[in-house]
């Protein structure tokens, strides 16, 4: 073991940590993690740091994998906004394109999703179709030149906001298994016959939709991949999540939170940070916490000696899972009566965040694959057991 | 950066579960666990040929210079197969010594422990089951610079097997006046009362000291100023067993998924079921979470001590808490079956008890991290 940077490596960190000595003025706008500072957004795009894992001709910033674990790493340390601000495009979309684009794609919308000129989503689930998403039904035929869709897509994450999405459709009802027959389309979100509609969650927010297709009409050159390759542009996008350091930082903020909520509440006239169990039930979330960290280095350390990673990754997805439930849980059984108020109630604590966070963390918890789709991916891909 | 083993600790874990799978499987394991000693002294000493006995021991007080990572790696296995033997106790003895020792007290022992001449172990908790300064009550009265102690110490493995302890007691008035003395088996006035532990893979034994004489060229480390040595010893104590923990888990482990696998009910494998996969499932992310808690922490023993205590305590509040848990699930997803002494996995459920509150419970260790960490 050995947890030394290389020489180019201590340069690069330093580097970033000039950088942030002189160029951060600004804090995230949201809990995304995101700022929309364009000076700020300019400044790290022009470094290439936003998409610097791709590859330089595509505009990327060529980065390492290590030197992308420091960039993120140096950027968390100082509560840096996030790099870049097209969600969907810079985690799946961009690297799809890469793979499976056309010359032409790449030049049409990788620059665009480096410097966030647009939100992009991804039209994966179907009214009947989650957990066994290649079960997908929503049609395309090829008419030539262009290809008809219709059908419907719902919990379309960004959806409202987006100008594109990558759509998931069946272009072949007959093929043998389901995972064939399946081609993916980037389609704007404007095209006739589309429709969004928003879907209010329980937080209040709207940034889910269902999304309508009556004869919505895709040109042939917005195909991505080849057709019927669609299932395995979806998975390699999915696939091109890292590990997970990045969720790390959010959570390490989040607990960082927590305790200062724990070491200022009192309640039944007693300092809550003395009670055993609290103490205990906060260092639990930090244990998992780190664990997500040091499994995230064992994954870097198999990346970095190019090794493939596969289905180790869902340790890290349920513990994240499990820490937005509970730690969102915990905070407001701890703040007790204030623990059901909203953002704007005379008796909110910490501007209602732990009581919104008790309600928001399905997108999390839910989106890209739930727990129990999780624990079968290890009991049937890691520990081999007969598949469901 | 690399957050794996290099090549020789490889071989050196290849060579271990070799050794080990052919000289001391299972079944063996059962039959040496029935006998008095509890080991075997002809393993013991092929050990010893073989380096491990004085895997951490400097090279020139007879041992192989490794380091705790290395250790890692060993004791892995040696949980895998729950291998009975004292150890960690030796090992945790040597390390003390290595570190604190004068160079005439490491003369003096190092070289026996290592070829196993002597086998070591340590003795810190007391009656009140307590790892603080104030749960250490054994007194001594000087004599000139020497030392006689009358008192108790409790829960001291390998108790029965050891020739030489290393014994935490007070030594002067204040809160943390705390020395580490040496006494070998053979002085007068050690008198030794055998437990019963529910794991007899582990010993366990309470030692009863009246007016023991120990000479001062016996007090290793500074004298009353051993706390800080003493909890770094509980600490690598804490390494130990947790590395112990990761391969004795993950055996479980195997051992329910492959029943999982064989056994059919209603038409298919039971393994088929998510009632029992999600169970086998959760296991697998509690011990791979523990595991590089762990391997986290061995890295800090020799090269980031200040962050030992953070670390350890994240590692084994984790195993302390899942690895109990695990063996009972272990063995309720067999069924009748697991609860049979015939049958090996509830082997694994008794060593998580003796491992739960060893150098330290989920409690002790989950509250020092919420401490540390500002709460």
């Amino acid at each position: 073991m050995d947890f030394d940077l290389s020489s180019e490596e201590e340069a690069f960190r330093d580097e970033v940590r000039t950088f942030l000595d002189e160029n951060l003025k600004v804090k995230a706008d949201n809990e995304f993690g995101v700022s929309f500072d364009s000076e700020w957004n300019v400044k790290v795009r022009e470094k290439r740091w936003v998409g610097f894992g791709w590859p330089k001709e595509v505009g990327g910033g060529g980065g390492t994998i290590m030197e992308q674990v420091i960039l993120k790493e140096e950027m968390a340390n100082r509560k840096a906004p996030s790099l870049g601000t097209c969600f969907m495009g810079l985690a799946w979309v961009g690297p799809g394109i890469i793979q499976y684009g056309t010359e032409e794609q790449k030049q049409r919308f990788i620059p665009d999703i480096l410097d966030g000129k647009y939100q992009w989503c991804t039209g994966y689930s179907e009214p009947n179709v989650g957990s066994d998403l290649a079960s997908i039904q929503c049609k395309a035929e090829n008419k030539g030149d262009h290809y008809l869709v219709n059908g419907q897509k719902i919990w379309t994450s960004l959806a409202p906001f987006a100008e594109w999405m990558l759509l998931l459709t069946r272009t072949d009802f007959n093929a043998k298994e389901k995972h064939d027959g399946i081609t993916s389309l980037l389609v704007h979100m404007k095209t006739p016959g589309l429709e969004v509609r928003p879907i209010q969650n329980m937080a209040g927010g709207s940034f889910f939709a269902e999304v309508f297709f009556n004869d919505v009409k895709v040109p042939m050159e917005n195909r991505l991949g080849a057709e019927g390759q669609g299932w395995q542009v979806t998975v390699s996008a999915l696939a091109n999540e890292r590990s997970s350091i990045a969720e790390v930082t959010a959570m390490q903020r989040r607990l960082e939170a927590l305790k200062i909520l724990v070491n200022k509440t009192v309640k039944n006239g007693k300092p809550v940070k003395e009670d055993a169990s609290v103490r205990r039930q906060v260092a639990r979330f930090e244990a998992k916490i780190e664990a997500m960290r040091m499994n995230g280095m064992r994954y870097l350390t198999k990346q970095i000696k190019g090794l493939p990673l596969s289905s180790e990754t869902s340790v890290n997805k349920l513990h994240r899972a499990d820490l937005e439930v509970a730690m969102g849980e915990f905070a407001v059984d701890l703040i007790g009566s204030s623990g059901a108020h909203l953002r704007g109630s005379a008796d909110a604590i910490d501007g209602g965040r732990w009581s919104f966070s008790s309600l928001n963390w399905p997108d999390v918890v839910i989106g890209g694959g739930t727990p129990n789709i999780q624990k079968n991916i290890i009991g049937e891909r890691i520990l081999g057991l007969a598949k469901d | 950066m690399n957050f794996g083993f290099t090549e020789e600790q490889e071989m050196l874990r290849d060579q271990v579960r070799k050794f080990l799978d052919k000289q001391c499987p299972i079944p063996e394991v059962r039959k040496l666990s029935n006998t008095k000693p509890g080991y075997s002294a002809e393993l013991w000493a092929e050990m010893a040929s073989l380096g491990w006995l004085g895997l951490t021991i400097p090279e020139e007080f007879g041992g192989s210079g490794l380091g705790w990572v290395d250790m890692v790696v060993l004791l892995e296995e040696t949980g895998r197969t729950l291998y009975p033997s004292p150890f960690i106790s030796n090992a945790l003895a040597a390390s003390i010594i290595a570190e604190q020792g004068s160079s005439e007290q490491k003369q003096r022992w190092l070289p026996k422990l290592a070829d196993g001449s002597l086998i070591g172990t340590v003795a810190i908790l007391e009656a009140e089951d307590h790892l603080d300064p104030s749960g250490i009550q054994l007194q001594a009265s000087n004599e000139g610079d020497d030392v006689i102690l009358s008192g108790e110490k409790h829960f001291v493995s390998d108790a029965a097997q050891a020739s030489l302890f290393v014994v935490a007691c007070r030594t002067g008035s204040g809160a943390e006046d705390i020395s580490l003395v040496v006494i070998e088996s053979d002085t007068e006035g050690l008198k030794l009362a055998d437990c019963v532990n529910m794991d007899q893979t582990k010993r366990e034994g309470m030692l009863t000291l009246s007016d023991v004489y120990v000479k001062a060229d016996s007090i290793v480390g500074e004298r009353n100023k051993a706390w800080p040595a003493i909890t770094r010893l509980t600490d690598c104590g804490a390494v130990a067993v947790t590395a112990e923990m990761i391969g004795a888990a993950e055996a479980a482990l195997a051992i329910t998924t492959q029943y999982a696998k064989d056994r059919t009910q209603f038409g298919s494998p039971i393994g088929r079921y998510q009632g029992v996969k999600h169970p086998l499932a959760d296991m697998y992310v509690d011990i791979e979470s523990f595991k590089s808690l762990l391997y986290y922490a061995s890295w800090t023993v020799d090269e980031s001590p200040d962050e030992l205590p953070r670390s350890v305590s994240l590692a084994k509040a984790y195993a302390s808490e899942s690895f109990p848990r695990i063996g009972v699930d272990c063995i309720q997803l067999h069924g009748a079956i697991g609860y049979t002494a015939e049958y090996d996995i509830q082997l694994f459920l008794k060593r998580s008890k003796w491992a739960r509150p060893k150098f330290g419970d989920a409690d002790f260790h989950y509250d020092r991290v919420a401490t540390l960490g500002g709460v």
